[in-house]
């Protein structure tokens, strides 16, 4: 692995306590970003790849990314779990160039390279050469030159991938407030429902925080305000893990604690402004309680969404400095009857790249990265909520996810 | 073929092209407010991945059924959502006639899309195809059904504008 950068280190300086300001730099430094490859993606974090419904057959596989490093995710033919670096011990081609398939083993297409589904090197073309010249010679360990592992962890269909031997099970990492979150939207056998992404004109970074902001979900989004899906005045709150990486936040119908949005004129609340058909904002109660919208986050980049009966996860991954792409794999459960799938497809409207509450996150986050270019120097400020990281009951009006995600990436940067 | 039939199946793809260009100027001319006239009362409308397709996958990223959600879809546009300012030329490429039986025309084109936006940076948005299925009304063809098939799974940054 690369030497951590020390330019990087000598020109950053994260100003002062707390994680309540952020250096613009942050968003726009080529050097930081090689850095968070290695130190985030590489590091001691679990990173999404895939659900296990994507990959219920022996020799399954999907091609996936951890960071920038490409991945393979596959169901070995004793029905494990395998991930490993997509890319060939010998020379680095890509083993799969593919999204998905299924294969009895990798075989790289420039020198025939092969490899099982744990990536153990099984065959080298012409490893004694021919006619008894060439080949690899004697000291050739091929033991030695296996593919690049990741560890694996399972929990509720999901599986996540980590490269460092450092980072601790799943449930530990993410904590048992939280795992409980992922519990209450799992609670069946999944069925995809579809793929598709949206590009973004700007660093992850300002993505992965728009998810932990629950301060702009009313204010931005003029459907979640109108419509009644996320208002300040409704319940709900926010959830953050003890070291402050992940979070959930969410909102409930039931009786509003105060007329807080009658007294906030904001951009948000259209009064007058009625769909014509509203059938996409009918909700099914399924999950037990009466939790309108659900966003939850695990550090770095994972996204698991319920707004209504529209069930996600996301999957950011950075595509360099200045842009970064979101996968979203949309869900329904294997015993969804047609009409819930039909209710399903309907309120699909409200998210994805067209949403009609998820295009504007894709639009802010180039808003940023333009201005970001200014002033290297110069931070933002997130005082909403206080300055510390605590979770709150009832007021989602506060940044204190996003200076969690702070504090977690200031943790696995050393910076 | 006849020349009956020649010149039936001509007057049709005539009918076709020149609808498919009426279309595509609303969307190109911010005449967004014309768009839902384009189709039948309960028609259907939707934008959705090639992979998808394949995969034989029901997820849209976009999905009207009804004038009713296609109106909103406008009127979100108008007065909802937040995005920069930009506009669509749409390019129409070959345009196939599938069928034409029991009053429904079943047509397949090819399309690309380029986007401006408002400081003058230019992109190749979209491309792909569109199926549609039209119908006669008093109002001349009107869409009965129209399944837009994007190339790409990918779209830059968000998709307001329809295609």
């Amino acid at each position: 692995m690369a030497q951590p950068s020390l330019a990087a280190e000598n020109t950053f300086a994260w100003p002062g306590e707390g994680t309540w300001r952020v250096p613009f730099q942050v968003y726009t430094d080529p050097e930081i970003y090689a850095l968070e490859q290695e130190r985030i993606f590489q590091g001691p974090t679990w990173n999404f790849l895939c659900l296990e419904a994507e990959i219920p057959n022996p020799g399954d596989y999907k091609t996936t990314y951890v960071g920038e490093a490409p991945v393979i995710v596959a169901r070995t033919p004793d029905g494990r779990i395998s991930a490993v670096l997509n890319r060939c011990a010998h020379k680095g081609a890509l083993l799969c160039y593919k999204q998905h398939g299924s294969v009895r083993e990798y075989n790289c297409v420039y020198h025939n390279w092969t490899y099982d589904l744990d990536g153990n090197l099984t065959g080298v073309a012409f490893r004694k050469g021919v006619g008894g010249k060439g080949g690899v010679g004697p000291d050739f360990d091929q033991k030695a030159h296996g593919l690049v592992r990741l560890r694996t962890e399972t929990y509720k269909g999901i599986v996540f991938g980590t490269f460092s031997d450092r980072t601790p099970p799943f449930a530990k990492y993410i904590g048992a407030e939280l795992i409980a979150s992922i519990d209450r939207v799992f609670i069946k056998p999944l069925k995809v429902l579809g793929y598709h992404s949206q590009v973004l004109p700007n660093n992850w970074k300002l993505y992965a925080e728009n998810n932990k902001d629950s301060y702009h979900a009313s204010l931005l989004h003029v459907f979640h305000n109108t419509f009644g899906v996320v208002r300040p005045n409704m319940g709900g709150g926010i959830k953050i893990s003890d070291n402050g990486w992940h979070h959930l936040s969410y909102t409930e119908r039931g009786a509003p604690n105060n007329d807080a949005t009658g007294r906030e004129k904001v951009r948000s609340l259209k009064e007058q402004y009625r769909l014509e058909d509203a059938s996409m904002m009918e909700h099914k109660l399924e999950l037990g309680d009466q939790v309108t919208n659900s966003i939850q986050t695990v550090f770095p980049t994972l996204v698991i969404q319920q707004i209504f009966n529209a069930l996600a996860v996301r999957q950011l991954v950075p595509r360099g400095v200045d842009r970064c792409e979101l996968l979203w794999t949309v869900l329904g459960f294997e015993d969804d009857d047609a009409e819930m799938t039909t209710l399903r497809m309907k309120v699909n409207n409200l998210v994805g790249p067209a949403g009609f509450v998820s295009m504007e996150d894709g639009c802010v986050g180039g808003f940023i990265q333009r201005a970001a270019q200014a002033d290297r120097r110069a931070t933002t400020i997130m005082p909403m909520g206080g300055r510390a990281i605590e979770p709150s009951q009832g007021s989602r009006v506060t940044e204190a996810a996003v200076r969690g995600f702070w504090k977690g990436w200031r943790e696995c940067m050393k910076l | 073929m006849k020349d009956v039939d020649l010149s039936a199946s001509l007057i049709t793809r005539l009918r076709v092209d020149s609808f498919l260009a009426d279309y595509v100027h609303v969307l190109d001319s911010d005449r967004l407010e014309e768009w839902p006239d384009f189709f039948v009362e309960d028609g259907n409308y939707q934008v959705i991945t090639r992979e998808n397709v394949e995969r034989g996958l029901p997820l849209a990223v976009m999905s009207c059924q009804g004038r009713g959600m296609l109106r909103d879809r406008i009127s979100a546009l108008r007065t909802a959502n937040i995005f920069e300012p930009h506009v669509y030329c749409h390019i129409l490429g070959s345009l196939r006639i599938l069928g034409n039986t029991e009053g429904a025309i079943q047509t397949e084109s090819t399309f690309n899309v380029v986007r401006t936006m408002a400081d003058g940076a230019m992109s190749l948005f979209a491309c792909g195809r569109s199926r549609d299925r039209l119908v006669d009304s008093p109002d001349g063809l009107k869409l009965a059904e129209r399944v837009v098939i994007l190339d790409s799974r990918q779209v830059d940054t968000l998709l307001v504008i329809p295609l």
